[in-house]
């Protein structure tokens, strides 16, 4: 029958026993996760390849999805020009209407294609307002995605996955799964040093901060998560500690080196991003915790306290500073006008400072990329 | 910044292409932005149908023209401290501008809110534009302002043909189009410095994708993008005859934010203070783009961004003018979080131009850089499919859809690449015979994206006809599948050849119903108490619960088209607010963007949908109100009162049986029979010779229409029997539910309109309006005067006979209205329309008694307080039609049967040649001081028009005239100078060059026979004339009731007065 294609059936299982059909694309497997939304309007390429997603069965809020398809894989300064990582990060991705055939002209591939590649299985006709709503309401929740190309209930392959546990994602060590293994090295350009070099901690670092250091003419030494860059051979002028994904918490090793970076007599500039702002919080003295169901959009408007200037940014976090607990010496930088949720913290008198957005932006608005001129400046 | 206390704020005026009534909207808005604040609000609109010029609205109301003239008279008059120009479209602009280069708002120390008057200076001249964006690196089209036709010329040398031609200082791309050579340059510019003094020689950029952002930026500069859209039909196509799609669809991320930080550097730059839209073009195979246009106001896409997006532009804007930054004011649906922040969507919304172009003779119907398409629909869905294909329906044009139409393509490759206004039925029709996407994209250039969208509707279609004759076999994820790709149950019923009702019964049998979500801003990040919502059938789950008590539906007018325009729209909303006042929870059904109904402030539940029979009952059954309201919306929810009443859904007011009897024109005919009420001779036609037999008998020329018309739709004037042959043809295509009925039709006798609400058949309530123009003009574009002033007492005694007779034969129970057609005291019945008609909003503010709130209470059952009103007033309103001809190159600008008018504005005056006068001036007449020409037909008129032109001569008028009339005027003692027509061999001293030499200001001709010489002289000059921007009047009632006020009376005499000032004096 032509018309409507012979769909395989698929569905998304939470926690809480909800269950959602729909069908199949991408890659043809089963699997699990932690279940979030985003409610960007663009950037699929981009968010998937987040390691902050590390772990995490993607729900997309804007229903129309795939249809500038995937671009090639092309470097730039080793970096992919077109991605934020290597890979696919996400576990799997959720949509309400998928367009397999796609346009624009630096489409490569299909969306469903690049998913198969990396393995990565999708579902499409949910309601993913209904779904976005549950897990407004309950917060974040784990899940399982169950893909059959049979009927659903034949008690085969798929049945074995609806007996297996959900996986607690929270307890597993992402960190580790997304940051490089040893340190890296990038110049602005080829066998040129920056102006100044910068260390960057990798806790699942997104390409474009790299990008926006070395626009900046800065040299980006990027180190594992744990590594300890006060007592290495790198001469460096600031620290720079990425987003990723989880808790802030279980990056030990990256609080206490960054604590360490703090109590030098002529401290080094600090500058965090998301996870980088949460472990900049902790490694302070201050406390985080988990939201209900986070900030993944790219419409988040934080207020500039110092300013009352309200910016448009990018956000993809799961937990959060908690301000009451700012240590004296350090002051709220920037809070979320919609929540008044923690977005950034600032010392008053030494160079440390991380914001809880996006300033990099890829996927989202630009507004905030003055802030890597201000880190920049203080080396 | 010190808080204003009075503003006034300016009004757009009549609807008109390029500028309808979203600035009703806007405007509205804009005044509840300002009374929450204790603000005084004094309005200047001529728009007497807008919601914005009702009672509660603005503390004064002026109904006088938007020009530095009378903004002046009415600023000494009430002394306000600001102003806001940019709620009012492209008139109020320009208005303010010339208030402000006049020193007139200096002069009595008026601020102006929001953005600054220099900035709308930068964006409107051409010149200036480029340079400001210059001054940051911001890319535009390469272009060259110019002030003549031989610089037009020479610039286009440089930037290589073909080249766009742009006019600064215009609405909806009036005056431009594309040259492809020297000899199509020089007719263009010709025709655009008619209008304007300045035009723009741009590179050409046909073909790139279009791109709109609409911008907010506050005083403390917060900047924000609330929405893009993205154009289906790529440039060439001016945005306002484009399909266009919010959210943009086939840009990436990258895309998306490199035009989304231009925007905001761009308007930071100009320094724009409130809403402000950015036009882009975007080349679709890397990543240039050029800057097209910044609006520095609220426009047409701002509405309709703030509709697809649930963010109120306009009430925010207001908002900002008065110094607020976007972080102290919150978002009105969330009401928890900041207007600080651009909306995320979780659908996605088309928006459809509704074209009227068969209304018009001569004219062309490819649609290009200019602006021709006279309203437009809003279509929410979860699929692109979806949404489409509800626009396509919302257009009422007679398509269900992409597909199953019946439309014939005579050459479907011509259509798709010269668009029309049948491209999209063009394109589907393609795919369907076979056609790839590519092959289609390289003929129209719309995205592949786009194109596959509608290749999977074809698909569809062809999935369901595998279940012909038996649409109950079909499988529920097909069928599911269907109605996810937008299919209606109409649709589904023709393909497979079943009863829209047979798919509907087969469809909930198998528990596929539509989901009802609502539009929250945030994608459902934040919860929302939103009554803004729309039906998809992709999602499984309600986001609302039903089961409210009290509720009443109310369905709204649909789009703007000639015949349907803003009056309906505030027929809708006063009436919720009456539903409101009784304590009703009110739910409207609408999708007109560009409406006041639509904003989801004014009901308690707002479905942006379709108000079909399958959408509306969807509705209905779901929430399971009281009752319908039917009678408000005009022709539209009135096509559907007997389907529903059938179906078993409770219709309110007037039964749908009497409805039908009303509608059914053979049916009304024998009723007004067997009550011994005059009416034109009539017959129903069973075959053409019995026409033609008729036709002979009663004598031409005839009308022939078919049932359930508005404004003429598929009616037509026969003038022989050759015409009444080739229209039965036509009109049989068009009615083959109903039968066609033929009447003698009358043209040299007076029309009269009776407004009134009934309760259980006793009217309670009336309005008498007599038409300047003798019958033949349709109603829609006549002029009305209010009380009448020819009129005898005695017919109007026997109208009120008749009316009080219909209305107890029909057991009306709310608004009605009937034409009539009165000659000495005896009056005939041409129409009855049970629902409430155009010019109630006329009636009502003029007698200052809402009819609508009455019809409401009745309609609900309520004991109502029914003021006695008599038609003795000491002040005269006057209703005059706005044609938007200029626009429509090539049409015929006359009035006829069919309607032909895009708006109407309605003053009011101390007597009648004030407020003929007034009503004239707003709709863009100019007051001639020197120089009328005329060319009158007929030997008839030009004895009609004799005194009168006597008197422009005695007030020291130069009167020229053509040949027969010149001859007719100086035998008769009137002197005139002799004018060739046309057709003159060397066009020296003829019409046309006189225009050209802008040596006439006011032409008065006079058809003696319409539409009999395809290209007569009459023709060339009419067109001329509104080409040239020349006023021009071609009735002879009206050219004698205008020539009594030019000469009767000063525009400089006229004291401006309120609304609440006229009143009655005993």
């Amino acid at each position: 029958m032509r018309g409507i294609r012979t769909k395989a059936a698929a569905k998304l299982i939470l926690k809480d026993g909800s269950v959602f059909c729909g069908y199949s694309f991408g890659a043809s497997k089963s699997t699990s996760g932690e279940v979030v939304f985003n409610t960007g309007m663009t950037g699929y390429p981009e968010a998937m390849t987040d390691p902050s997603y590390r772990g995490q069965i993607l729900c997309l809020t804007y229903p129309l999805i795939g249809n500038y398809g995937v671009p090639a894989k092309e470097y730039s300064c080793g970096l992919e020009k077109s991605f934020e990582s290597g890979s696919i990060h996400i576990r799997a991705l959720i949509v309400s209407s998928y367009s397999e055939l796609n346009s624009h002209w630096s489409s490569k591939k299909s969306l469903g294609e690049w998913m198969e590649e990396f393995c990565i299985p999708g579902i499409y006709g949910i309601d993913t307002r209904a779904l976005t709503k549950k897990l407004r309401e309950h917060g974040t929740m784990l899940g399982k995605v169950i893909v059959d190309n049979n009927a659903i209930d034949d008690g085969t392959e798929a049945a074995g996955y609806h007996n297996r546990k959900f996986e607690e994602i929270s307890k597993s060590d992402l960190v580790s799964e997304v940051t490089v293994s040893s340190p890296t090295v990038y110049k602005p350009e080829e066998n040129k040093k920056g102006s100044k070099a910068v260390i960057l901690v990798d806790c699942g670092c997104k390409n474009n901060i790299i990008r926006s250091l070395l626009k900046r003419n800065i040299t980006v030494i990027r180190v594992p998560y744990d590594y300890d860059f006060n007592s290495s051979g790198y001469e460096f002028d600031g620290i720079f500690i990425s987003n990723g994904p989880g808790d802030p918490k279980m990056c030990r090793d990256t609080i206490r080196n960054v604590r360490t970076a703090m109590e030098q007599e002529t401290p080094k500039p600090i500058f965090g991003i998301c996870l980088g702002n949460q472990i900049v919080a902790l490694a302070s003295g201050a406390d985080t915790y988990k939201l209900k169901y986070g900030h993944r959009s790219q419409n988040q408007p934080c207020i500039e306290k110092s300013t009352s200037r309200c910016y448009i940014t990018s956000q993809n976090h799961g937990y959060a500073v908690d301000a009451k607990t700012l240590q004296p010496g350090w002051k709220e930088w920037f809070v979320n006008a919609n929540d008044n949720t923690n977005e950034g913290i600032l010392h008053k008198t030494k160079p440390f400072m991380s914001v809880q957005f996006h300033p990099e932006a890829t996927a989202g608005p630009v507004d905030t990329s003055y802030l890597f001129d201000r880190f920049v400046e203080m080396l | 910044m010190k808080k204003p206390k009075k503003v006034l704020i300016l009004g757009s005026g009549a609807l008109q292409i390029g500028q309808a009534g979203e600035f009703d909207y806007s405007g509205s808005q804009a005044i509840k932005a300002l009374k929450e604040e204790g603000i005084k609000t004094v309005l200047i609109n001529p728009n007497i149908a807008t919601v914005q010029t009702s009672e509660g609205m603005a503390d004064k109301i002026y109904f006088y023209p938007v020009n530095a003239h009378f903004v002046e008279e009415v600023i000494k008059k009430e002394k306000p401290d600001s102003i806001l120009l940019s709620f009012g479209g492209q008139t109020a602009l320009n208005c303010g501008v010339e208030l402000y280069k006049e020193g007139i708002l200096e002069k009595y120390n008026i601020d102006v809110l929001g953005t600054p008057v220099q900035t709308i200076i930068d964006t409107e001249d051409r010149d200036l534009f480029i340079k400001r964006l210059n001054e940051i690196g911001a890319k535009t089209a390469s272009s060259c302002a110019v002030k003549s036709v031989d610089d037009a010329l020479s610039a286009a040398e440089k930037i290589g043909y073909p080249v766009m031609i742009r006019s600064a200082y215009t609405l909806g791309g009036m005056g431009s189009g594309v040259a492809k050579c020297e000899k199509e340059l020089t007719k263009l510019s010709e025709i655009a410095f008619a209008y304007t003094g300045q035009i723009l020689v741009e590179e050409y950029l046909g073909g790139w994708k279009e791109i709109e952002y609409e911008v907010v930026r506050d005083s403390c500069d917060n900047c924000i993008t609330v929405c893009n859209m993205e154009n289906f039909d790529p440039m060439g196509i001016h945005t306002g005859e484009s399909i266009v799609v919010a959210p943009s669809q086939t840009l990436n991320d990258r895309e998306y934010h490199m035009l989304r930080r231009i925007s905001i550097d761009v308007i930071r730059h100009l320094g724009i203070v409130g809403e402000c839209n950015i036009q882009f073009a975007l080349n679709p195979e890397s990543e240039e783009y050029r800057i097209i246009e910044v609006n520095a106001r609220l426009s047409r896409s701002s509405a309709l961004a703030s509709k697809a997006t649930g963010y109120p532009l306009a009430f925010i804007a207001a908002k900002l003018g008065l110094g607020y930054s976007l972080t102290e004011l919150k978002n009105s649906i969330t009401k928890k979080t900041t207007a600080c922040f651009e909306p995320a969507l979780d659908y996605v919304v088309v928006k459809v131009p509704r074209w009227d172009l068969k209304k018009f003779k001569k004219i062309s119907y490819e649609i290009g850089s200019g602006m021709k398409s006279v309203g437009e629909v809003m279509a929410i869905g979860r699929s692109f499919e979806e949404a489409i294909q509800k626009a396509v329906r919302m257009l009422q044009v007679g398509m269900y859809g992409i597909s199953c139409n019946d439309v014939e393509f005579d050459d479907i490759e011509k259509l798709i690449r010269n668009p029309t206004d049948k491209r999209l039925f063009a394109i589907a029709e393609a795919l369907k015979r076979g056609y790839d996407v590519d092959k289609l994209y390289s003929m129209c250039r719309i995205d592949r994206w786009f194109l596959h969208k509608i290749e999977n509707i074809i698909k569809a279609e062809e999935g369901i006809a595998g279940y012909k004759n038996r649409p109950e076999k079909m499988p529920e994820e097909l069928l599911r599948g269907a109605k996810a790709l937008g299919f209606s149950d109409k649709q589904i019923s023709l393909i497979v050849s079943a009863a829209e009702l047979d798919i509907r019964k087969i469809r909930k049998a198998k528990g596929i119903l539509p989901a009802v979500k609502q539009i929250d801003t945030l994608a459902a990040e934040y919860p929302a108490m939103t009554n803004y919502l729309y039906l998809t059938y992709n999602g499984t789950e309600d986001d609302i619960s039903f089961g409210k008590n009290k509720q009443v539906m109310v369905l709204g007018s649909g789009a703007y088209c000639i015949g349907s325009s803003v009056e309906f729209d505030w027929c809708c909303v006063n009436a919720v607010f009456a539903l409101k006042d009784m304590g009703y929870q009110t739910v409207m059904v609408n999708y007109n963007p560009e409406t006041v109904s639509t904003d989801y402030d004014i009901c308690d539940r707002l479905y942006f949908d379709e108000l079909s029979l399958e959408t509306v009952l969807d509705i209905y059954e779901k929430e399971n109100p009281e009752g319908i309201i039917i009678s408000m919306g005009g022709q539209i929810p009135n096509n559907i009162a007997l389907k529903l009443h059938d179906y078993g859904a409770r219709v309110l007011g007037t039964s749908p049986e009497d409805i039908d009897n009303a509608e059914d024109r053979h049916k009304f005919s024998s009723i007004l029979d067997s009550m011994g009420i005059d009416q034109p001779e009539w017959k129903e036609l069973t075959d053409i010779s019995k026409a033609r037999e008729f036709g002979k008998e009663v004598g031409y020329p005839v009308l022939i229409r078919p049932s359930y018309v508005l404004s003429g739709a598929a009616m037509s004037v026969a003038r022989d029997s050759q015409q009444l042959e080739s229209y039965l043809k036509k009109a049989s295509v068009v009615s083959v539910e109903h039968p066609v009925v033929i009447s003698k039709f009358y043209t040299n006798t007076k029309e009269l309109e009776f407004d009134a609400v009934a309760e259980n058949g006793e009217i309670v309530i009336w309005a008498v309006s007599e038409h300047i123009e003798n019958a033949g003009v349709h109603s829609g574009d006549a002029t009305m005067v209010l009380p009448p002033q020819r009129t005898y007492l005695e017919t109007i005694r026997k109208m009120k006979k008749i009316s009080r007779m219909i209305a107890q034969r029909m057991k009306i129970n709310g608004p009605f209205n009937i034409q009539f057609l009165a000659k000495d005291n005896m009056l005939k019945v041409i129409e009855l329309n049970l629902r409430s008609s155009r010019s109630f909003p006329f009636v009502s503010k003029v007698m200052k008694t809402n009819f609508i709130r009455i019809a409401t209470g009745i309609i609900m059952g309520k004991k109502i307080h029914i003021p006695k009103l008599s038609l003795d007033l000491d002040y005269v309103g006057v209703k005059a039609p706005q044609f938007s001809f200029s626009r429509l190159k090539g049409a015929d600008p006359i009035t006829d049967v069919e309607m032909a008018s895009t708006g109407e504005v309605g003053c009011l005056g101390v007597n009648y040649n004030e407020a003929v006068l007034l009503s004239m001036i707003s709709t863009g007449f100019r007051i001639p001081k020197k120089s009328i020409l005329l060319s009158i037909g007929g030997p008839e008129n030009k004895h009609k028009l004799l005194r009168p032109v006597k008197k422009l001569l005695d007030k020291g008028f130069k009167i020229y005239a053509t040949d027969d009339t010149s001859k007719f005027l100086n035998s008769n003692g009137v002197k005139a100078k002799m004018v060739y027509k046309a057709h003159n061999e060397d066009s020296k001293n003829s019409v046309l060059e006189m225009i050209d030499k802008k040596e006439i200001e006011l032409i008065i001709n006079i058809p003696n026979n319409p539409d009999r010489v395809a290209l007569s002289d009459g023709y060339v000059i009419r067109r001329k004339a509104t080409d040239h921007n020349v006023p021009l009047i071609t009735n002879v009632q009206l050219a004698k009731a205008v020539i009594d006020a030019i000469t009767g009376i000063e525009i400089e005499d006229i004291d401006v007065k309120s609304w609440d000032e006229f009143k009655e004096s005993y």
